[in-house]
């Protein structure tokens, strides 16, 4: 065993000179860093838990919660255990993810597009509700929605009619609705469906006209086919009912959108509808002013060049930012609590106060939060790869 | 592979200094953790009282264009201050909404909560809280508008009722309606002000909530003779002061401190007469007072805290009606908060 200790002797002035101690060096003090301050926190949480006589566990969430909560997808009643109280708060704060996704999409877009417009009051409209909704706090426009724009609403007796098709009052908004929420999933099904099966027609066809120069008929008809039978399905299979108002105020009958989804949906579509806008502004103007040119001498109008020229190699620089902006969204979703919607982090605010144990509801919270947005990341990402350049 | 080793070693480092790391306790200064030392201590060594109050509540706790906070529920906090410190002005208020408080309280941000809480099992045992007596019996009533034509509870269903969450009030509400049978639609709101500002624009038909606070909060809605209360009380609402479960030291303090509120009107001593009493002859009143035995310094207080807290602060009697009662302008019935003596629930436990 002594032999080597001389010719092979552990230098610890090379080793201190050398680059890769340092590398491996440091990132074993960071770890270490990290696991001290955790377990300090950990401990002097466990602690203090202990201390006040409670241990960490979640099996309360099986003790009844006694509280009412106004609107739900879910059966609930007051005497359901917490869990399935928090579930229905998950249910409303998907029910605000999934629209808000969906509408600000749509209106982030267009506002984004209408901001190239050679309309000047397009382009100043685009311009003006971007430059004032990016710079308000969100919580701010929430309350200004609920309180300003939905609570100066006449009050049941005085309703706003639509055509007879929809009524406004200072309690919601009441739409046409499918008459059982069988048929309603059915159809909602149904429309994204169609949507996908559209989708996938169109590039047939587009191919075939691109391998050919001509055809494309059968496709055609398939989707003009597609399109009816979809119609169909709206119009005829959804046994729709129509809200009626009634004498003296209120309304029965078709979906009723609370006051206050409608006010937390509104603000948060205009809100992140805004930063969207400047997203696929930038997105268009990434694309390089000789892809422009070279498509307009090619005889394209506007409309077309921005279709199928600029749009597409856009999205490529749109879609990694979007990607934020949902999560955004989903997580903006939690402040809908100020203005009394009844979403997760609602109902678990009354659940923690009720049954004193902040740290477990929080520990769910955080993770539902987290599952969503990885949820939505995951499926941005697979959007981001089908968008990307394909290298042959 | 050496790499590994060295993640390794660094591991097992770390582990064995978090077994040691555990028994080292932080100081109760920075979040109520100390294992030794009672919020007591933490109070005298500070100098001054950290009181957690709703700051909303005309009558109870509320904040006056100076800055200033009057109340019944405020007075309590300086009373406390008075005993511990001598000066019932040694008081940081916190104003806290109803979901804050539990955990303002159990997190160490404040040393008690004189918010109108109300005292309850579930909040004594499973939220581990410890109830300081109670300073207002209270009951759970229902605002609604003059013209709605709305008297009984039955009327509710189908209609809105706004509610402040993280309320014993919320529960109620909704177990009376269950009993009862009726479909009603909760609004709950986090903050008392959007909720009453929902009630005051007609989102909801009833405003459901302590009657002492319908009351004060009905005088600061725009027109306050255009809301009534309904003829129901839903619940029995006891609201005392509040301090942090296994620190029984602080608890004694605060619960001895508004006993004696109560024991001192029933004595007759008020903050105009408390001088008059030093030399008394009556040893019950001595003890209080701290003229006779070690009742102040047993508690860990100055043995005469009583004379602070009564000639700073006065006796519950002169609280009452400076802030709800007939010299207030909610002029409030003393009602069941009046002393045992004359037919109310006001009851201290010998001072001896």
């Amino acid at each position: 065993m002594t032999h080597d200790s001389g010719s092979k002797s552990f230098n610890v002035k090379a080793m201190l000179r050398d680059e890769r101690f340092w590398k491996i060096a440091f990132q074993v003090i960071t770890l270490v860093v990290v696991f001290l301050l955790l377990s300090f926190f950990l401990g002097n949480l466990n602690r203090n838990l202990i201390q006040m006589g409670r241990a960490f566990g979640f099996s309360f969430l099986r003790n009844p919660a006694g509280f009412s909560i106004g609107e739900s997808l879910i059966q609930y009643r007051p005497n359901d255990p917490y869990w399935r109280a928090l579930m229905v708060g998950l249910g409303n704060t998907l029910t605000l993810v999934a629209a808000g996704i969906a509408l600000t999409t749509l209106l982030g877009t267009v506002a984004g597009v209408a901001s190239f417009s050679k309309n000047w009051l397009v382009h100043k409209i685009s311009r003006v509700y971007v430059g004032l909704v990016r710079n308000i706090p969100l919580l701010l426009q929430l309350f200004f929605w609920y309180f300003a724009i939905f609570g100066a609403l006449p009050n049941p007796a005085n309703q706003i009619g639509l055509l007879g098709l929809a009524f406004l009052n200072n309690r919601g908004v009441y739409v046409p609705w499918a008459s059982s929420a069988v048929l309603a999933v059915l159809g909602i099904a149904a429309t994204i469906g169609a949507a996908i099966a559209a989708f996938y027609l169109w590039q047939w066809r587009t191919k075939i006209r691109i391998e050919t120069g001509v055809g494309g008929q059968k496709q055609s008809i398939a989707l003009a086919v597609l399109g009816l039978v979809w119609l169909a399905i709206i119009v005829f299979g959804m046994n729709w009912t129509v809200p009626e108002g009634v004498e003296g105020g209120g309304v029965t009958g078709g979906l009723r959108l609370s006051r206050e989804y409608v006010a937390a949906l509104t603000a948060l579509v205009f809100y992140t509808s805004a930063f969207v806008a400047e997203i696929v502004r930038a997105g268009i103007q990434s694309v390089s002013k000789g892809q422009w040119e070279a498509a307009r001498s090619l005889g394209l109008h506007a409309g077309i060049v921005m279709r199928l020229v600029v749009f597409p190699q856009a999205l490529r620089v749109i879609i990694p930012p979007m990607n934020s902006e949902y999560m955004n969204l989903t997580k903006n979703t939690s402040l809908a609590f100020a203005i009394a919607f009844p979403e997760m982090y609602s109902v678990a605010t009354t659940t923690y106060n009720q049954t004193g144990r902040p740290v477990e509801v929080f520990v769910v919270l955080m993770a539902t939060y987290l599952i969503l947005c990885l949820l939505i990341t995951l499926v941005m990402n697979q959007f981001n790869r089908a968008v990307q350049f394909k290298e042959r | 592979m050496r790499k590994w080793g060295l993640l390794a070693a660094a591991l097992g480092l770390t582990m064995a200094a978090c077994g040691g790391g555990t028994t080292t306790t932080a100081d109760g200064e920075s979040g109520g953790t100390a294992t030794a030392g009672s919020r007591l201590d933490v109070v005298k060594d500070r100098g001054q009282l950290i009181c957690g109050v709703d700051g909303g509540i005309p009558g109870f706790s509320f904040v006056d264009e100076s800055g200033t906070y009057s109340g019944l529920d405020v007075d309590v906090c300086k009373a406390v201050a008075a005993a511990v410190l001598g000066d019932a002005e040694a008081v940081e208020y916190r104003r806290l909404d109803s979901t804050e408080r539990f955990t303002a309280l159990s997190g160490g941000e404040v040393d008690m909560l004189s918010r109108n809480t109300t005292w309850t099992v579930s909040r004594d045992t499973s939220v581990g809280l410890e109830f300081a007596p109670t300073t207002f019996f209270d009951g759970q009533g229902m605002l609604v508008r003059a013209d709605s034509g709305i008297e009984t509870l039955e009327d509710f269903a189908g209609q809105a009722i706004c509610v402040e969450t993280g309320t014993t009030t919320e529960l109620n509400l909704t177990d009376q309606m269950r009993q009862l049978g009726v479909d009603f639609e909760p609004v709950v709101f986090q903050d008392a002000d959007a909720a009453y500002a929902a009630y005051d624009e007609g989102r909801c038909e009833g405003m459901t909530s302590d009657k002492s606070q319908l009351v004060a909060r009905r005088s600061t809605l725009p027109n306050p003779d255009e809301h009534v209360l309904l003829e129901v009380t839903m619940s029995k609402e006891p609201l005392g002061p509040v301090t942090v479960n296994n620190d029984s030291a602080w608890f004694d303090v605060v619960k001895w401190t508004t006993y004696g509120l109560i024991q001192a009107e029933e004595f007759g001593i008020t903050s105009e007469n408390v001088a008059t009493f030093e030399g008394t002859e009556n040893p019950d009143i001595a003890r209080f007072l701290g003229a006779e035995g070690t009742l102040g310094t047993d508690m860990g207080l100055p043995n005469d805290f009583m004379v602070q807290v009564i000639s700073q602060v006065g006796n519950y009697g002169e609280i009452y009606e400076r802030n709800v009662g007939a010299d207030s302008e909610f002029a409030l019935e003393r009602g069941q908060n009046a002393l045992w003596t004359e037919g109310g629930l006001m009851y201290s436990p010998p001072f001896r």
